[in-house]
């Protein structure tokens, strides 16, 4: 998304955080250790050994994953079987032009949408708008972002960069009252405005947190029960749903909701979990007269037949970028991509295709910590796929910009290997190694005087070690 | 460990010293503390002359051509069977995982995985290899120990807890965002100074909120990290490698625990 500030310079995450205003870096900062914080407390506090169920849903989902040839046709069956109308597109603009032929077909004008990472994705709403059709995000978080033409920051709380003054501004901005950040007056103005939206939809388009084959059923779920509205109030349902969602039975969710909810929000359960396989049955008198169901590809097919394929268990929970130090300091819009933190700098790179160079910087911007896995509620070793693709990125040259530290420090390392293969070479490199203690700062190699630029450097005691123990080994 | 009894009956083990690149090059105390410490245990220690590095450095600048290089040449000099005792966890994990990765469809795995087996992290060395979960001696300190990253998924952290607070005197003091990485991330505080310093600086904050006589890390990289930076900014911060506060704490001890 070329919209995003900051370029792509290999330390452009690093010159993003630094530009960061100090309010912006004090929300995300706050708001995402209290999400960790939250996480964590409940799950430790519900589960004997939350590391157990972890690994327990990964393995749900990577079983699901591995079979997808099996499973994604069964849920289809049984979505057609309901009354649904199934559509693979393997592409975003597949994607946006299927939802646009529904529109039109049905002389649809207005949309309200349940919030969807896979409509950000393909960048569902300016496609819509462009085509004469309004489309109001109905999530409090997602509304804000579309009214202040901004991007989310987070994946769970988009506005998560925002503090109450900013939000009660946007609203304010917008026709909505005048300036107040009292949240029970945010919410309402919000609240008053979006009824009138679903009163008025052609039809409601959501994502799908699951998807189980055994039934068809699709699971949503939400806080502020806006997904619901977007289901009850219109005649037409449209559901984008990534391929990686599907689970084998419907009892698999008793494990991943119990997680997701827990590993997202901090709560046992969110308020409201929908589960729906089909339009209005004859026989029952509300619901929706059409529902579609369209699975994206986008890049998942080629990720799942590669050494990456442990991405797709994502469940979009947002806990490795509460408790990631890099995202913190840094926040979402860092990562330049609707995907941000750790999930996003391994899955924003591989779903951009043959765009990969222009988000090759992303895998690097990590000490490497792995708290990412630690949390990963289906435990994906994400460090190992960050090194995964440095390794991709520096086999194919593939990161664009100037020579920066990153490009310094992190390209080839030959020289360097070439000392460390030779014992001889090293031990004379320790030796002589000693005169970098009587440099002046501007002329130490780059790396030596950036780390100096912020560091007090340890003394040089190059080989001293090994004389002693040599020493002592003679004696 | 009650003085002489359980000390004497642990079998006399040959080990191997992987020094570490950092302790060749700027703690030396460290390196020479884990022989003494391993000595005082009973082991005989062997320095293989030729080593160099693990390797992480390019592994993680994602140069692995040169890694794999740099890590054959590792696995070359560590060959035998051997255990081979590391005072960095970080290293002990690229030993132990990193190089699986490195070499996961290449000829060398087998033998990556040989060593990856029979290598250890000091502290887990001394508490599960060994069974030492009682360090003799004495040390008068409140200490904050930092838990390094690569002790994730490992029990590397919980073995060094193990000792310290075994160690008569010592009080470990918790902070705050304990879990948090401390910034180093090797060629990431050089690739992105601002934001390794500020998870530095938020590191150092907490530390010193805790009141600890001494920071104390089983990694020489973390310690060499947060000191720095806390120098650069003249917070005064004691750090110690967990190696040399172990040894320390030993010749604390009165001569008639001591071991002979």
């Amino acid at each position: 998304m070329s919209t995003h500030p900051g370029g792509h310079a290999p330390d452009a995450v690093d010159l993003f955080a630094a530009a960061q205003g100090e309010e912006r870096h004090a929300a995300v900062r706050l708001g995402s250790k209290a999400g960790h914080e939250k996480r964590t407390e409940i799950l430790n506090r519900d589960y004997a050994d939350p590391d157990d169920l972890r690994r327990l849903a990964g393995a749900i989902k990577q079983h699901a994953l591995d079979h997808l040839d099996v499973y994604l046709p069964r849920a289809e069956a049984q979505l057609r079987a309901h009354g649904a109308r199934v559509h693979f597109a393997t592409d975003a603009a597949e994607a946006r032009e299927r939802v646009l032929a529904i529109m039109r077909a049905r002389g649809a004008l207005r949309v309200v949408k349940a919030k969807s990472m896979v409509t950000e994705e393909i960048e569902l709403g300016p496609f819509l708008a462009h085509h004469g059709i309004e489309s109001i995000e109905t999530d409090l978080g997602e509304f804000i972002v579309q009214i202040d033409d901004d991007h989310p920051s987070h994946i769970v709380k988009p506005i998560i960069h925002k503090n109450r003054r900013e939000i009660a501004n946007s609203l304010e901005r917008y026709g909505l009252g005048p300036y107040d950040d009292t949240p029970e007056v945010i919410t309402r103005r919000a609240r008053a405005y979006l009824r009138n939206k679903y009163l008025t939809a052609d039809a409601g388009i959501t994502g799908a947190n699951f998807v189980s084959a055994e039934s068809g059923r699709l699971v949503l779920v939400t806080n502020e029960g806006n997904s619901r509205f977007c289901l009850a109030a219109t005649g037409c349902h449209v559901a984008l749903v990534g391929i990686e969602k599907i689970v084998p039975r419907d009892r698999d969710l008793g494990v991943l909701l119990n997680v997701l909810a827990r590993s997202a929000t901090g709560q046992q359960l969110s308020v409201y979990t929908e589960f729906m396989r089909g339009p209005r049955a004859p026989a029952q008198p509300d619901g929706h007269e059409e529902m579609h169901v369209i699975f994206l590809d986008n890049g998942r097919t080629g990720v799942l037949g590669s050494e990456y394929r442990e991405i797709l268990r994502c469940i979009r929970c947002g806990a490795c970028l509460n408790v990631c130090p890099v995202y913190r300091q840094a926040s979402g819009h860092a990562y330049r991509s609707v995907y941000s933190g750790p999930v996003g700098a391994v899955l924003s790179p591989l779903l951009a295709g043959g765009d990969f160079a222009t988000l090759a910087d992303l895998p690097k911007a990590s000490s490497l910590c792995g708290a990412c896995n630690e949390v990963c509620p289906v435990d994906i070793p994400i460090p190992d796929l960050l090194l995964r693709l440095r390794d991709r990125a520096q086999q194919t040259k593939d990161v664009a910009g100037e020579a920066s530290a990153a490009a310094s420090a992190g390209t080839s390392m030959t020289a360097w290997a070439e000392v460390a293969t030779r014992p001889w070479a090293w031990k004379g490199a320790l030796a002589t190694g000693g005169l970098v203690n009587h440099l002046p700062q501007a002329l130490r190699p780059k790396p030596l005087r950036v780390w100096g630029q912020s560091h007090v450097q340890p003394p040089w005691r190059g080989g001293a070690f090994r004389k002693w123990f040599a020493q002592r080994s003679r004696s | 460990m009650s003085a002489s009894g359980a000390e004497t009956e642990t079998p006399r083990r040959r080990v191997s010293l992987m020094a570490t690149c950092l302790a060749d090059a700027f703690f030396d105390d460290v390196a020479q503390a884990t022989v003494e410490v391993l000595e005082h245990l009973g082991c005989e220690v062997a320095f293989p002359e030729d080593q160099t590095c693990c390797s992480q450095p390019a592994f993680n600048a994602g140069d692995w051509p040169a890694a794999r290089r740099v890590a054959r040449h590792t696995l070359d000099v560590f060959r035998g069977d051997d255990a081979v005792v590391v005072p960095s966890g970080s290293c002990a994990r690229m030993v132990d995982h990193g190089a699986l990765l490195l070499f996961e469809s290449e000829p060398d795995r087998p033998a990556a995985e040989g060593l990856a087996h029979r290598t250890w992290e000091l502290c887990d060395f001394i508490v599960r290899a060994l069974g030492v979960t009682r360090w003799a001696g004495r040390l008068q300190a409140r200490v904050a120990f930092h838990r390094s990253c690569h002790s994730r998924g490992t029990r590397y952290a919980e073995s060094a807890m193990t000792l310290l607070r075994s160690i008569e005197g010592v009080e470990v003091v918790p902070f705050g965002e304990g879990e948090q990485c401390c910034g180093f991330g090797g060629t990431f505080s050089v690739g992105f100074p601002h934001i390794s310093r500020a998870m530095g600086s938020l590191k150092i904050d907490h530390v010193l909120a805790a009141k600890p006589d001494l920071l104390v890390s089983a990694d020489a990289s973390c310690l060499m990290h947060i000191g720095g930076l806390a120098d650069r900014l003249e917070r005064p911060l004691q750090r110690r490698h967990v190696a040399v506060v172990l040894r320390d704490a030993l010749k604390a001890t009165r001569p008639a625990t001591e071991r002979p």
